[in-house]
Order: structure tokens, then sequence, then C-alpha cells
């Protein structure tokens, strides 16, 4: 029962911020809300046994990325949206073209999502169980899944994210070079 | 019937948290009287025999001053700044095991455990929540809207995140010592002797993580030498220029708070927690040898903050990158090998 009011909560509190992330005018509260939103996952996260994710989303998201957010945002030093009726209709989203597109997307998640639930029970697999019926609550456990059962899609996320790294290091050295 | 046991922890969480409070009290004092004796005159002298009762006198003042927020301050943020700073110290707290278990002299059938809380992934709590005190500093910083604030603040989160790589690398070397990111297990995996005389600690095993902790440590606290957040020769006061009366209060009170909670997780971590006294340990008195041992480290921060100048901006920068970061990886990648070349 308890764990029940929990998880609303915590889901709740998800939502609520992640809506209110794209209702704000202040680029600072919108990156406060997506902090807010992430220690709401965290949160269920430890309640699905996995206090490890959960952690980790806080260092990583939380604490890491999530800084650096703010940091680009004073520096820019963003200023609020006006609210006034002319700018809003010329803004670059509203443009028929891309209106579709978003149109097309949202959906297609909503129907995604229908379906998941309609079929929640049965794709419902147990979750945080390893190749030899351990919990993954254990750390060890969750190391040695990563690098044998995931192996593959984990080396492909690392060269990823250093492809990633490298193209942020060419363009910032291409800029610096035309001045 | 009362559950005796779950009373004696809430009662240990209690004093834990009083603990904390009263440990930036006696900071502040200590950090005056010491500062006092490095400049060769007295310090705090009137309020109480020898100015002990100084940090009373301050907090009242403190309390008793006029509350201002500039005009063009964000009211939220301005407000919840302070507040996020100084709960966030708090928590970090909360998985940071200060003593072994105790039935308090037969008193209890189980033992209860001296700490707040004890999770298998302890240490990466006690990061994360770290890591979230930055907020705390950028959005003072902001939410001032002063240059001297912003400066502060852009330079708090620019640090932090710097120096966080190291000491998050330098901690993974030791998770692999002990292998278990439980605090309380890592502590009690030091007990013994080599040789009968060297106590198993893990900085005679990490020396060069011993330093590099202890280096992104005092960055991480924003104390000097790495003060940059708060620089008073070039930013008036950092980050908490616009504060004043309590919200002003909190920064220094997170700060002190963090400074404990380094040392506390250095002790735990390196030098063995509440073992090394045997007597001590034995008697259920580890605690001291735990409180003696962060109280040394406590005065290294002191000693440190009077006698090494402020480095210059660029130099922290290049200093955290270029040697620290590197340093710590390779120190990672000895460690993995020595220990899979022992154990494995």
């Amino acid at each position: 029962m308890g764990e029940l009011v929990l998880f609303y909560v915590l889901g709740g509190l998800g939502v609520i911020a992640s809506a209110l992330v794209i209702g704000q005018r202040n680029p600072m509260y919108s990156v406060l809300l997506i902090i807010v939103t992430f220690a709401a996952l965290a949160g269920l996260y430890i309640q699905l046994d996995a206090p490890f994710v959960a952690v980790v989303q806080i260092i990583i998201y939380a604490g890491a990325i999530m800084v650096l957010f703010l940091f680009v945002v004073m520096l820019l030093n963003a200023p609020s949206e006006t609210g006034s009726q002319g700018d809003l209709l010329h803004h670059p989203t509203r443009q028929p073209a891309i209106t579709r597109i978003g149109g097309a997307l949202a959906a297609l998640l909503v129907i995604q999502l229908a379906w998941a639930v309609v079929r929640a029970r049965e794709l419902a697999v147990p979750v945080g169980v390893g190749s030899d019926g351990e919990t993954l609550a254990d750390v060890r456990t969750l190391g040695r899944v990563l690098f044998t059962d995931y192996m593959f899609a984990f080396e492909a996320t690392s060269i990823l994210i250093l492809v990633a790294m490298l193209g942020a290091v060419v363009l910032a050295q291409r800029k610096g070079e035309g001045e | 019937m009362i559950d005796l046991r779950l009373l004696v922890q809430l009662g240990i969480i209690g004093l834990t948290f009083f603990m904390l409070i009263n440990a930036s009290a006696l900071l502040v004092l200590a950090e005056r009287k010491f500062m006092g004796f490095i400049q060769q005159r007295h310090g705090p002298y009137l309020v109480g025999p020898h100015g002990v009762l100084q940090p009373l006198a301050d907090i009242l003042k403190l309390l008793m001053k006029e509350e201002l927020r500039p005009r063009g301050a964000d009211r939220i943020l301005f407000t919840l700044a302070p507040i996020l700073s100084v709960t966030a110290a708090f928590a970090a707290f909360a998985t940071v095991p200060w003593g072994a278990t105790t039935t308090l002299f037969g008193l209890l059938d189980e033992p209860a455990t001296l700490g707040v809380a004890d999770v298998n992934v302890g240490l990466l709590v006690i990061f994360a929540i770290t890591s979230m005190g930055v907020y705390g500093i950028v959005l003072a910083g902001w939410a001032s809207n002063s240059k001297y604030s912003l400066f502060g603040g852009l330079r708090a989160s620019a640090q932090m995140i710097s120096y966080e790589l190291a000491y998050a690398t330098s901690l993974a070397a030791v998770i692999l010592l002990a292998g278990s990111m439980s605090v309380r297990e890592m502590v009690d995996s030091q007990a013994g002797t080599w040789f009968g005389f060297i106590p198993q600690w893990y900085v005679f095993l990490q020396p060069i993580g011993f330093i590099i902790y202890g280096v992104a440590g005092v960055a991480e606290t924003n104390r000097a030498p790495f003060d940059f957040p708060e620089a008073e020769q070039e930013l008036v006061a950092g980050y908490n220029t616009e504060y004043s009366s309590v919200r002003f209060a909190l920064f220094p009170q997170a700060e002190y708070i963090n400074m404990v909670t380094m040392s506390a997780v250095a002790v735990d971590l390196y030098l063995g927690g509440w073992h090394g006294v045997p007597f001590l340990t034995e008697h259920g008195l580890g605690w001291l040898v735990f409180l003696g041992k962060v109280g040394a480290l406590l005065f290294v921060y002191i000693w440190m903050r009077w006698t090494v100048p402020r480095y210059r901006y660029d130099q922290l920068m290049k200093f955290g990158w270029k040697w620290l970061f590197p340093a710590s990886v390779l120190n990672l990648i000895a460690t993995a090998a020595l220990v899979l070349y022992f154990n494995g």
C-alpha cells in the first residue's frame, strides 16, 4: 500500500515536472524542473529495486549533464520568452511542415503508448534478473551482465560517445582557426 | 511495547544531525583561533573564557540582521538556493558511517549501527548528493542578478565539473580494492595490520589516490587555495555577495558540513575509519578514533587555508584537467591491474 502511494507520488511528480518544463518562459526554471523529473525517476528506480541505476541517474544526469546545461543557459543569459502574439505566430516551430511532422510523431507516440498499456500483461518479463537468476540490484551482477550478455550494445554506445566527443573537438577547433 | 532498537537508531540519527550542526559552529571557532595563531594574534577572545562562546555571538548577530533581497533578484530561486545548499550538505552525510556497531554496553540484544543508513551503494549515494550541492551555489549566483555573484556561480559550476571526475576516479580505485560499495564494508576491510605494526589502511595502498582525493576534495568544497567562487579580491564575496542574515549564514554552514563529510569519507575510505587503536575499538569506543581522525583532517583543511595562497583560475582548470584527472585514471588502471594480478 505504502509502495503504491509512493509510486503515484513519484510518478505524478515526474509527469507534472516534465509537463512544466515546456511551460516555462524562463529557461532557468526549465532546467531546474528537468532535474526534478530526474530525481523523481531515480525514486522510481529505487522502488524497482535498482538502487545502482537510481544513483547513477542522479550522478550523471542531475549532477553532471544538467550542471552543464545550467552553465550554458547562464553564459548565454537567455532572456525569458516574451508572450506577445506576433512573436508566437512567427516562431520557427509554427511553420506548417514542422507542425505536421510534430503532429505525426505525437500520434505515433500515443499509439505506441496505448499498445504498450493494452498489452502490458503479456509483455511483462521479470525485470532485474540476470542470466543465472540473480537480481540486478547487485552491482557485481550488473557489471557481469553488461560485459557478457550486453557486450555489443555496451561497446557500441561507448564508440558513439567517443565519436560525438571527437566531433565536438573538431567543430570547436575549426571555428577557432577561422578567426 | 516500544521497539527499543528503532528508538536507539532514531537517537543515533538525531545525534548525527546534532553533531553536524555543531561541527560547523566549532569549526568557525577553530578556524578563527588557528587563523589568529598563524597570524600571531589571539583571535576571538572576548565572548566567554578565551572566546570559546564566539560562535554563539556570531549566530545571534546573523539572526538579528535584516534580510535583504535585491530588487532584480529572482524571488523563488534566491530563497531556494541557500536551502538547497544546506539540505544537500546534510543529506550527503546520510550514508557515512562514523562508528562500528554498538549494543550500548549490553543494553540491546541486536547491535545498532553508528551512522544514519547503510546501503549497498552507499559511496555512490554520498557522491550523488555531493554533486547536487553545486546547484545551491550556482543558483545563488544566478538568482542574485549581480555580476559578481554570477561569476562566482559560473566558477563554482566549472570547478566542480572539472574536479568531480578526478574525485570519482580516485574513489573507484578504492572500490576495486575493497570489492564493495558499502562504506561500512569498506571500512571493515581495513581492520588488522601488516607485519604486526602497519595498519591495513588503504592510504598505504593508494597513496596517489589519497592525494588526488584530498586535492579534488578541497576544490569540491570550494576551500582555499581553491576558493574561486568567493575569491574576495576579485569578486567581492562571489556567489553570496547579495545575501544577508540567515540566508547568508546557510552558505558557510553548508561549506563547513561539506568539509566534515569530505574528511569523514577520507577517514572511512583511506584511513581505516574507526580501526587503528585496538584497545578503543575492542571496547566499543571506535567512534572516538574516528572523530580524532576527522578532527586531524579538518585541522589540515584550516591550516591550508591560512598558509597557502590562492591559485589563479586558469591554473586551477589546467591543473584539474591536465594533471589531476590523467593521474587518477592511471592510478585506477594500475590498481585494477594489480588487483587482478594478486586476487584473480
